[in-house]
């Protein structure tokens, strides 16, 4: 599998190492939340037979984090965005 | 004062050379190495005062040379700055004086093992070692890779020439994996 890399381009998925659902990085703030909301992020995943978006770490390159979105039946990956850029697109500072 | 000697990365007074086949092997330890990071927001400022110093900041996956100062990108804005270390032993306070607060710089020059790679084509030795597509990449290509499980910087000068950073604690490990592989090839 290659995974089209938004700075270095294509690089093999060998590089890189898989964290899972990339609903991880909205983690609720833990003073305000309730133990609800903390458990569901912490414990609930869901399990998409189809578009899914995940997190990528590109350990043997320039250690970014990516999102990736991947068809979880066909493997075909349709977008790849750098981790920091999601973040900022929904409003956060780091 | 104390007279201190200095040591290479491998515990030694000289450099170590290998020759194995066509390659040539230099352990390289006149090279003073720092980091460059922008802080946030303050890229167009450590655009200009990089400038001014003389120290390119070149593209994704890059190397620039340049007298004194030569370097090769690592990640979005940051940057490997390399000079010669006779003149540049104290290339982190040199470079914290030209960027001020435009950037974070840090002291790597002993953090390192540098080993420059001569021979006719590298391409056999490094489709051994490392993931990077040697014979596709472009001169001045730097970037990021593991050889034997020890993560290194690889910076393509030529078909034939090649500088791998390695770290220093594993300096040995490194020109083994390199001796071996270079044996397997030819």
């Amino acid at each position: 599998m290659i995974i089209h890399h938004p700075i270095l381009g294509p690089r093999d998925a060998q590089e890189f190492v898989y964290l899972g659902d990339a609903a991880l990085m909205n983690r609720p703030d833990g003073m305000t939340a309730g133990i609800e909301e903390f458990h569901d992020w912490l414990y609930n995943r869901d399990n998409p037979a189809g578009e899914h978006q995940e997190l990528w770490y590109h350990e043997q390159g320039d250690r970014s984090w990516l999102v990736v979105t991947r068809n979880t039946v066909t493997h075909e990956i349709t977008k790849v965005e750098l981790a920091r850029d999601v973040a900022r697109s929904k409003g956060r500072s780091k | 004062m104390a007279e201190l000697q200095a040591m290479t990365a491998l515990g030694a007074r000289q450099a170590a050379v290998a020759v194995v086949g066509p390659v040539t092997i230099t352990e390289r330890f006149d090279v003073a190495l720092a980091s460059v990071a922008a802080r946030r927001g303050r890229m167009a400022e450590l655009e200009g005062a990089a400038k001014a110093a003389g120290v390119p900041l070149p593209e994704a996956a890059r190397y620039t040379g340049g007298t004194p100062y030569s370097a090769f990108w690592v990640a979005p804005e940051m940057w490997f700055v390399e000079a010669p270390h006779a003149t540049h032993e104290l290339i982190a306070d040199q470079l914290k004086a030209a960027v001020g607060n435009a950037a974070s710089v840090t002291e790597q020059t002993d953090a390192w093992v540098v080993f420059d790679l001569a021979a006719p084509d590298l391409a056999p030795l490094m489709e051994r070692l490392c993931n990077v597509d040697f014979p596709a990449a472009p001169d001045g290509f730097a970037s990021r890779t593991v050889i034997e499980h020890m993560g290194c910087y690889l910076i393509r000068h030529g078909r034939g020439q090649v500088r791998i950073y390695g770290a220093r604690s594993s300096a040995q490990s490194l020109l083994h994996a390199l001796e071996v592989a270079a044996a397997a090839a030819w």
